[in-house]
């Protein structure tokens, strides 16, 4: 027996589109370029990235939904290519967003329908789909149509839906998605307690606090490659030697970020909206002192609250992701 | 047993689903007061007034082919929409058992789509549904359905494969109706026609109704029928685990 339940080796997938009739043209895009990690038994492993960098590509090839173009992916010590249904009976996949669910059917009809195709023993369903019930909170709102769920709930019917067969390896791509704070952290201790049972967990997310509370190990993906794989702790030194400015402002006027990134020191630059402000998360070295210059740059321009602080594992996933992140980024890979 | 329960459940919820759905409702009250109509006013021109209920049933298996057809179509397609699709294509089971109780669930809707046509015709046309065979009538109509279901079992194979299904639904539609002579004979058309009509059990299903209503031997139609169906069957499972993979190679199984 494997001592990994997840195997990937330089695993790599293409996707060909072809659009136009008389003069078709081909286009080709390297969504996953060669990425490979492990993933030890009842381990919870998140993999983090950016939109488009790979992490829902990576998940499918995985979980048998997509063939990779190039190398090999075990789960459980069976090739997730030639054993297919062998991988399928242990596995479970939740996915975020509304899609999925039967909307027109119950959410117990919803589980009655997957366990009999995920093959539990028909004495055991109702007694198993009660359990889950009441695990995700659903219980008592079971006989009303999905259609008519919310986000959290749907979320909740996903997971149990998972569930179902108890699987060993649970895939969880961005279960949190649009979720409310207090749903996602219900979905949090769902999590870890079932990671707690010996459940292999691989879980993507856009959240750090998430991934920084919950994940064993995480690895960074990115534009198709994997920029850094380490526990929380060696991620963040990834934005070691760093200091951070954080500065609420209203109005920044196009341009200004290039303007900061130009300061000397300065080794990032991010803005988020937040509602009518605008967040500027400056970073950079630590032995110098950007604040003054970076109010400087922002003359005119009418500001809130500005603070400096420590940096955070989201600074080290930012530092990894622009390719800034340092010369120990190698030597996290390879650990 | 297992299988058998899982088709069973399977095909439940799937009808369930359609009979919830507003648009599958309209569609299946409205197209048979299309078809029965269009029957009658093609007979009625053709001067042939006696042979109205054979224009009632040819138009109650049009109905049944185009729900099935559709219906399988369809239905694949709204799971894609749903991200259902992939979700059962990751069950640990054979492809085919698991896109099977879609193609029963339309089938049966099909059924509907019969009476429903035969029903119209009496309310508003006049039609007596009287038949030269009237229990073999009863075995003939389900063994055209199952044939029919099997055909769609075969076709939901490529609605898995491809992204825009519909457009093979709507080619498919009209070739079948005219080649299976649901409504016209197939002595009609050109002879190089004919070896296409005999394999495909949509022919012999609507041989064997016609031949319950109007008189005839119907065993033999029902037997090929039947025959062909589970060619249909073996031939749709071995296609559908071929496709799941390349579905899983070319990335189709979701919407992008």
């Amino acid at each position: 027996m494997s001592d990994y339940a997840i195997e990937a080796d330089g695993l790599r997938r293409s996707y060909r589109s072809r659009t136009g009739w008389l003069r078709p043209q081909t286009t080709v895009v390297d969504a996953v370029r060669g990425v490979t990690f492990a993933v030890g038994r009842g381990e919870l492993f998140g993999l983090l990235g950016p939109n488009g960098a790979g992490k829902t590509t990576t998940i499918k090839m995985l979980n048998t939904l997509l063939i990779p173009t190039a190398g090999t992916a075990r789960v459980l010590g069976h090739d997730v290519v030639r054993e297919t249904r062998e991988v399928r009976k242990r596995i479970g996949y939740v996915f975020g967003g509304d899609r999925g669910l039967y909307e027109r059917l119950s959410a117990l009809d919803n589980l009655r329908y997957f366990a009999e195709l995920y093959g539990v023993p028909a004495r055991e369903q109702k007694a198993r789909i009660g359990e889950l019930l009441e695990l995700v909170g659903l219980t008592g709102r079971e006989g009303e149509r999905v259609e008519g769920y919310s986000r959290g709930m749907r979320q909740r019917l996903h997971i149990a839906r998972g569930l179902l067969h108890r699987p060993e390896v649970l895939f969880l791509d961005e279960p949190s998605i649009g979720v409310d704070p207090v749903a996602a952290r219900d979905l949090r201790k769902t999590v870890a307690d079932l990671a707690a049972g010996g459940t292999t967990v691989l879980l993507t997310t856009h959240y750090m606090a998430e991934a920084d509370e919950l994940c064993d190990r995480i690895a960074v993906i990115a534009g198709g490659e994997l920029r850094a794989l380490g526990t929380p702790t060696e991620l963040k030194r990834h934005a070691d030697g760093r200091r951070v400015v954080e500065v609420e402002a209203y109005g920044v006027a196009p341009g200004t970020v290039e303007l900061l990134q130009a300061l000397p020191g300065v080794r990032g630059v991010q803005i988020e909206e937040s509602g009518a402000a605008q967040l500027l998360t400056v970073q950079s070295e630590s032995d110098v002192d950007v604040q003054s210059d970076v109010l400087a740059a922002l003359n005119g321009v009418r500001l809130g609250r500005v603070s400096a602080r420590q940096p955070t594992l989201e600074d080290a996933y930012v530092a990894i992701v622009s390719g800034d992140g340092g010369p120990a980024r190698e030597s996290l890979v390879a650990a | 047993m297992r299988t058998l329960r899982m088709l069973w459940i399977g095909t439940i919820m799937q009808v369930k689903m359609s009979s919830r759905g507003t648009f599958e409702i309209a569609t299946a009250m409205i197209m048979p007061i299309v078809q029965a109509t269009v029957a009658v006013y093609l007979l009625r021109a053709a001067d042939s007034p006696h042979r109205m209920i054979e224009a009632a049933v040819g138009a109650g298996l049009m109905g049944v082919w185009s729900t099935v057809l559709f219906g399988s179509g369809g239905a694949i397609q709204r799971q894609r929409f749903m991200g259902t699709l992939e979700m059962l294509m990751l069950a640990p089971r054979n492809p085919a058992g698991t896109i099977l109780p879609i193609t029963i669930a339309t089938g049966l809707t099909g059924t509907y789509a019969m009476i429903a046509t035969l029903g119209w015709g009496w309310l508003v046309y006049g039609i007596r549904p009287e038949f030269a065979h009237p229990w073999l009538f009863l075995a003939a109509v389900p063994a055209c359905v199952l044939g029919l279901g099997m055909f769609g079992l075969l076709l939901a194979s490529t609605f898995v494969l491809m992204r825009n299904a519909n457009a093979l639904c709507n080619t498919l539609e009209y070739p079948i109706w005219l080649l299976s002579g649901m409504l016209v004979p197939i002595t009609v058309l050109p002879a190089w026609t004919g070896p296409l009509a005999d394999i495909l059990p949509t022919t012999w299903g609507a041989r064997a109704v016609h031949e319950a209503t109007s008189g005839g031997a119907v065993w033999p139609a029902i037997a090929w029928c039947l025959g062909i169906s589970v060619a249909c069957f073996a031939l749709g499972a071995l296609s559908m685990t071929y496709v799941e993979r390349r579905a899983r190679t070319a990335a189709t199984l979701a919407l992008a």
